[in-house]
């Protein structure tokens, strides 16, 4: 008995050990994946976000206690390894992607909007509706670095700050919604921002946007048909009108959600945007800013995104003709392909090379995978009313 | 208790005055409880506490009459980004939202 025992004992300690084992050797095979085709989505009222990954489609994490996520938006370390998620609450989250855990969150401000990562990757800058301003953290530890009140006119007044993005030079610029006003801020000596303003630049900038090369910035104008445009290159020229009175003085029709400007589409020398109070998409050259074309939609865009190859050019649409997202094809500037993926499609975002894309369908509570070349569902991951997807090809673009 | 129910139904209808007597169905205030969330909160937050348009929290709605609150609801605010949702949402809808706003959800 005791000699058919005895075998067993140590068979039992060793499959504790490989047990062991094993889970050390998952954690390292966790710790050393890369992350270039990992991505989060904004569950956004549930206070959390899913990790996921792109190659095989596959949810990995959950962080949750992310506080109020309404408008949530992300950027990424430039390592690809950390994603900073701006909620609505003011707090700023900064989430490990390969461990699935939140690192540090601070509340920063009463109300926010989004944020932006600096070019060397070491500041991380908030916009925020209360108080109006820009705050700009540490990324490495989210310890405050700078605070730029967006105080405005006699009355020093504080502006809701939109549109912010970082830009080449160490610099980040945004729009005063309040204000009419456009600012850069040079982080290059962090401690003391150097602002430039650009004032009566147009009424109520809503969001903006830079183009992908870092030259240009652009801020969409809700109370005017019309859109500024900066030249990074040259800022001493000042911010110029163009678009001006897209709408022919038509009565505007009514908007119900804002469109949104980060993904305005820039394909070759194109720049497909959406149009205000009107149900098309504006097509304009650059360099000439001249208006070549418009396309006409479902309803009042909110996003226009162009497939990284700029060969297709994707819209969402605000209620009540959010189940429908039309594909453009940017050849022939006619609408390609209208899917119903669901209602209230929120958000939509390309794998790194275009040949996905991943649609948050909130009512459905579903994250819906299409292939872009066959317009096919290829998957659906399960989501709580998801809005905001994001992926860490992000962390490496100008603007995102 | 069967007999008390209308009596107090009653009650609730003269001290709410007559715009209580249009209350939305159960299916449908959920769905108007929805769409505050869910698509209002697209710019007044997903709590209401604000957004790219103002708060609509009871202490932020307490100086502005109801009646008013409703016509912006269904008709907008020119000049703003408010949208006007007459076109799916009836004015007792309007008033039955509003109610509950300036009481607090």
């Amino acid at each position: 008995m005791v000699e058919t025992r005895f075998p067993k004992r140590p068979t039992k300690h060793l499959s504790l050990l490989a047990l062991f084992l094993a889970f050390g050797l998952a954690g390292c095979q966790a710790a050393s994946r890369g992350t270039g085709d990992l991505g989060l989505v904004v569950e956004r009222a549930a206070g959390r976000v899913q990790i996921f990954e792109t190659t095989g489609r596959s949810a990995l994490h959950q962080v949750a206690a992310l506080g109020d996520l309404s408008h949530a938006s992300t950027v990424f370390s430039r390592d690809g390894r950390y994603a900073y998620v701006f909620g609505r609450d003011g707090g700023l989250s900064k989430i490990d992607l390969l461990a699935g855990r939140l690192v540090k969150r601070v509340v920063q401000a009463g109300n926010s909007i989004g944020g932006a990562i600096s070019q060397d990757g070491k500041l991380i800058a908030v916009s925020n509706y209360e108080p109006g301003g820009v705050r700009i953290f540490d990324a490495e530890t989210l310890a405050p670095v700078a605070d730029i009140p967006a105080i405005y006119g006699a009355n020093k007044a504080r502006s809701k700050v939109v549109g912010l993005v970082d830009a080449p030079g160490q610099r980040f610029v945004f729009s005063l919604y309040d204000a009419g006003e456009i600012w850069i801020a040079d982080l290059s000596s962090p401690g003391e921002p150097g602002i430039q303003k650009y004032q009566d630049i147009g009424r109520q900038p809503y969001d903006g946007l830079i183009t992908p090369d870092g030259r240009y910035y652009l801020a969409g104008l809700f109370g005017e048909d019309g859109i500024a445009l900066l030249d990074l290159w040259r800022p001493e020229g000042g911010v110029q009108r163009i678009l001006d009175g897209y709408g022919r003085g038509e009565e505007p029709l009514p908007v119900y959600k804002m469109p949104h400007l980060e993904g305005w589409a820039s394909a070759g020398n194109l720049l497909f945007l959406p149009a205000v109070g009107r149900h098309e998409v504006l097509v304009v050259e650059r360099e000439s800013w001249r208006e070549v074309g418009r396309v006409a939609v479902r309803g009042q865009p909110v996003f226009v995104v162009a497939r990284p190859d700029g060969r297709q050019v994707w819209v969402n649409f605000a209620h009540p003709n959010n189940d429908v997202v039309q594909v453009v094809d940017v050849a022939s500037r006619r609408i390609l392909r209208t899917l119903r993926p669901g209602k209230a499609v929120l958000h939509m975002e390309f794998t790194p090379r275009g040949e996905q894309v991943w649609l948050s369908v909130r009512d459905e509570d579903r994250v819906e995978v299409y292939d872009t070349g066959s317009f096919v569902r290829i998957a659906d991951l399960p989501a709580d009313k998801p809005s905001g997807i994001f992926l860490t090809a992000r962390a490496n673009r100008i603007g995102l | 208790m069967a007999k008390s129910l209308p009596i107090v139904g009653a009650f609730l209808v003269l001290i709410a005055g007559p715009a209580a007597m249009a209350e939305p169905t159960a299916e449908r205030q959920g769905e108007l409880l929805y769409r505050l969330r869910q698509d209002c909160g697209s710019c007044h937050g997903m709590t209401l506490k604000g957004g790219l348009g103002p708060s609509l929290l009871p202490a932020a709605l307490a100086d502005s009459p109801a009646e008013a609150l409703v016509e912006v609801i269904l008709d907008g605010r020119p000049g703003t980004p408010m949208a006007p949702w007459g076109f799916e949402i009836d004015r007792d809808e309007a008033g039955w939202l509003v109610r509950r706003l300036k009481e607090g959800l």
